[in-house]
């Protein structure tokens, strides 16, 4: 084996402890307000009416009947939309096309799923509303649908769109299809890489959508002032995001909305775009008074995106002593109604935990009458991970190597070319695998129908722009105030670097998440940025208010201010003329505040660049009962190199979150439709996500290789602990079988059917 | 000089075949202008909305980054996480 782990020497005062989170008793206490406890005087309730067909032409929509129900206030069509161009434009965390994202809000001529908004209404009590919803009336002509993403590729397929033409393909067709785009990525030189194999794997995989599972539904209040100012409140992964979607959706001023984030019950990328909240402010606008709207669960299953179902090849080649030649993967990614699924991240992720010299992918965007696809978690790499993971399990089998061995044989390190272009740098994969091999868990024995899988996961982790702002109050005590709504325990992180940059007590720092109106732009919570990129905003707003505090501190002592530093939440003085001066403690600076200037405070806003790649090792122990085709998940490790755990119980929380979403899509969870296209599982009865019951404890293991590009070296860490448990469960259901499995979900009468199949029961 | 690589499919398009191009530039908006001028119709084909790895270390807005001597940049997608 490799290296051993590297754990950090340099020990802080707060970052890396475990104190209480400072959201923590509203949340316990039930008195955090989400998205659906705003209530404003004289508000109105929101319904959205939507489409029951898979695909259909919308000849006409009639909102007369249920505008004339006494109660009701007003109703909305696309027609109170502004009719965007299609152009791709910067917006969210890929290129945005407005006009997708407006047609997906609410169509209009064509609906493209099942749950696809058509209408919205607004009434003076939610079963007023739902009784006016049900009086609009459209007309549609159902049209033929696909919900297969090989289907939806076929030449003979129902066309979503009549203006969609394969990108990336030469010469660019001249007739529409399903296919959005075809992207690609080569290294090397694969045909030699399989020629100088000398054992090669190829197999097909197949994934079904998933989605986030997110417990809080999507919920907005709106209002709309005479003067043309709207604001809402509403439960998302970022307020800035909401603003800027629902303006160019609207035709607004960015200016002219202000968004207040409500507390967020989860979220996992499917709360960053925009759904309900521009018909909100639409009906606030035509009904003059606020509007509530709140999905129900079955909307949010209709209507909100899943991730993509996939169908993936994978192909490798290897030496007899297990050193891999060559790698190539061909991804198809459902992407609901409209482009946009994460194929392309897939390609990108899929062999990035490995050294191969030879690596291609190919990667198909490919649309479908399903919901428009969401970011989930590392979107797109878990189902590559699965492919890639899943084959060099069977390789390993073929060359009677451990699994863990060949791994670390093949393991990425610094230098390494990622098949998409750049080396890395500093991370920290085979300490990972160094990890796993020392970690009990490996060694322990399995009893019969037991089986142990391996598998590895990549996540770049990205930075982008994050404000952040301190203000030190008259008694010391400071206020940290950023723009991302705090989704996994990320208040108490800011609060820690801030105490340690500052020198003060942990509870003497209070974080709190601004509007859009009391914070300068950040982007949205998510891609595992918000600790990485907001917390350097936050440790550069701490260096700012330093010296601040020194130059106040200079004043007091009527000194130069080169001759003050600062150490312990004091200001010392560094003068040798022979006068004693005693340090003064932050509380006395900002007591004297007045005297000194006024207020003192420090507000950085940064473009984060630096954020350290994440690998993860996930070990998985199950049991297959052979009569009814049932897993039990008997044990799980998750081990990742995080860079520094700031908050270490948050950060093995994310590590034990990911692994139980990725073990619910690896066992259970699938959409399922009928014949017409309509789904048959909108429900969390019939949607079946793992409990608590179903799951063992998750063990965690902490890796902790800085990350150069942080003052404390922080990684993201909630994007990687996702990625390897489809392949980690598929590879021990496989090794307790002897079946490879080879698609998901791995539920009992799908397993069952494979193991009668194979011959094994 | 530095080296730009270029993903196979783009320089099949845009520079006869050629992968690997070497660029003296001081900053990221000097090398692009650079490519722009050599190869027309390059950066339109990369995208406004494209992240780049200068040195390993990607970037999703750049404009001046700097460029070394010695240094390595790749054009990829934007990542948008979850």
């Amino acid at each position: 084996m490799g290296n051993e782990p590297k754990i950090f020497t340099k020990t802080y005062k707060w970052v890396g402890t475990r104190p209480v989170r400072p959201d923590g008793v509203d949340k316990v206490m039930g008195r955090a307000a989400f998205g659906a406890d705003y209530q404003l005087p004289g508000m109105l309730f929101g319904a959205v009416v939507r489409s029951p067909h898979a695909h259909a032409r919308i000849k006409s929509i009639d909102t007369s009947a249920a505008l004339k129900l006494p109660g009701v206030h007003a109703a909305v069509t696309a027609a109170d939309f502004p009719d965007l161009p299609s152009e791709v434009s910067a917006g969210g965390e890929a290129p945005v096309n407005f006009r997708h994202v407006s047609l997906n809000v609410i169509a209009r001529d064509k609906v493209l799923y099942e749950g696809h908004a058509v209408a919205a209404v607004a009434a003076t009590s939610p079963g007023l509303a739902a009784e006016a919803a049900a009086l609009v009336t459209v007309d549609y002509e159902v049209l033929p649908h696909v919900i297969d993403v090989l289907e939806a590729m076929q030449p003979d397929a129902p066309v979503l769109h009549d203006d969609l033409y394969t990108s990336g393909v030469d010469p660019r067709p001249t007739t529409a299809s399903n296919v959005a785009a075809r992207t690609g990525f080569t290294l090397g030189d694969t045909a030699q890489g399989f020629a100088a194999a000398e054992v090669i794997v190829e197999r097909e995989f197949k994934t079904e959508a998933v989605h986030q599972g997110y417990i809080e539904p999507h919920a907005a209040v709106a209002t709309y002032a005479a003067d043309g100012m709207a604001t809402i409140w509403c439960t998302s992964q970022g307020q800035f995001m909401v603003r800027e979607f629902t303006a160019k959706l609207l035709g607004m001023d960015i200016s002219a909305i202000r968004v207040i984030p409500s507390e967020i019950g989860g979220g996992f990328g499917g709360k960053t775009t925009v759904y309900i909240e521009p018909l909100a402010v639409a009906l606030a606008k035509k009904s003059g008074r606020p509007v509530k709207l709140v999905m129900s669960r079955v909307e949010v299953f209709k209507a909100t995106g899943p991730t993509s179902g996939a169908w993936i090849k994978v192909k490798v080649g290897a030496k007899r002593d297990g050193k891999l030649t060559a790698g190539e993967m061909v991804l198809k990614y459902q992407a609901g109604a409209f482009p946009g699924s994460p194929a392309t991240l897939g390609g990108m992720t899929g062999f990035a935990p490995y050294d191969i010299e030879n690596a291609s992918a190919e990667c198909w965007d490919v649309v479908s009458n399903r919901p428009k696809c969401a970011a989930y978690r590392a979107p797109g790499a878990p189902m590559a991970a699965f492919g890639v993971e899943s084959v060099l399990d069977e390789l390993a089998q073929k060359l009677g190597m451990c699994p863990l061995e060949l791994r670390m044989k093949n393991a990425a390190k610094a230098g390494t070319r990622a098949l998409y272009g750049p080396k890395f740098l500093d991370i920290g994969y085979a300490e990972t695998l160094t990890a796993a091999q020392v970690h009990p868990h490996w060694s322990m024995p399995l009893g019969p129908h037991q089986g142990r899988g391996i598998a590895s996961g990549f996540w770049f982790n990205v930075g982008g722009p994050s404000s952040a702002a301190i203000h030190i109050n008259e008694d010391g005590t400071a206020e940290v105030v950023t723009g991302n709504p705090d989704i996994g325990g990320s208040r108490a992180s800011m609060a820690l670097m801030a105490a340690e940059v500052l020198g003060i007590d942990y509870a003497k720092v209070k974080p709190m998440i601004g509007d859009t109106g009391q914070i300068a732009y950040s982007f949205l919570t998510g891609g595992s940025r918000v600790t990485f990129a907001t917390g350097k905003a936050v440790c550069e707003a701490a260096d700012a208010t330093i010296a601040e505090l020194k130059k106040r501190a200079a004043k007091l002592w009527k000194i130069d201010g080169q001759h003050v530093e600062w150490r312990d939440g004091q200001a010392w003085s560094t003068l040798d003329d022979g006068t004693d001066r005693a340090p003064l403690p932050l509380a006395k600076i900002a007591a004297n505040a007045s005297k000194t200037g006024g207020p003192i405070s420090g507000a950085v806003s940064i473009n984060a660049a630096g954020a350290g790649p994440g690998f993860g090792t996930h070990i998985c122990d199950v049991e297959v009962d052979p009569e009814t085709g049932g897993v039990t998940v008997l044990r799980y490790t998750a081990i990742q190199d995080v860079g520094r755990a700031i908050h270490p119980a948050y950060v093995e929380g994310q590590l034990q979150g990911g692994a139980a979403q990725g073990i619910g899509w690896a066992l259970n969870e699938e959409y399922v439709y009928d014949a017409k296209g309509r789904l048959q599982n909108a429900s969390v009865l019939d949607y079946r996500m793992p409990v608590a019951s179903d799951l063992p404890m998750i063990d965690t293991v902490l890796v902790e290789v800085p990350n150069p590009g942080h003052p404390f070296g922080v990684r993201g860490v909630g994007e990687v602990p996702i990625v390897p448990p489809l392949a980690a469960v598929a590879n021990a259901v496989s090794r307790a079988t002897g079946v490879r499995i080879d698609a998901l979900p791995i539920s009992p009468p799908r397993l069952l059917k494979k193991l009668v199949d194979a011959g094994k029961v | 000089m530095a080296r730009v690589i270029l993903q196979s499919e783009l320089a099949r398009r845009y520079t006869g075949g050629q992968a690997t191009l070497t660029i003296v530039a001081p900053d990221y908006s000097s090398l692009i202008a650079e490519l722009e001028r050599r190869y027309p119709g390059l950066m339109a084909a990369i995208g406004a909305h494209t992240a780049v790895a200068i040195d390993g270390e990607i970037f999703h807005d750049p404009l001046h980054e700097p460029i070394a001597a010695d240094s390595e940049v790749h054009f990829m997608p934007l990542i948008g996480g979850g």
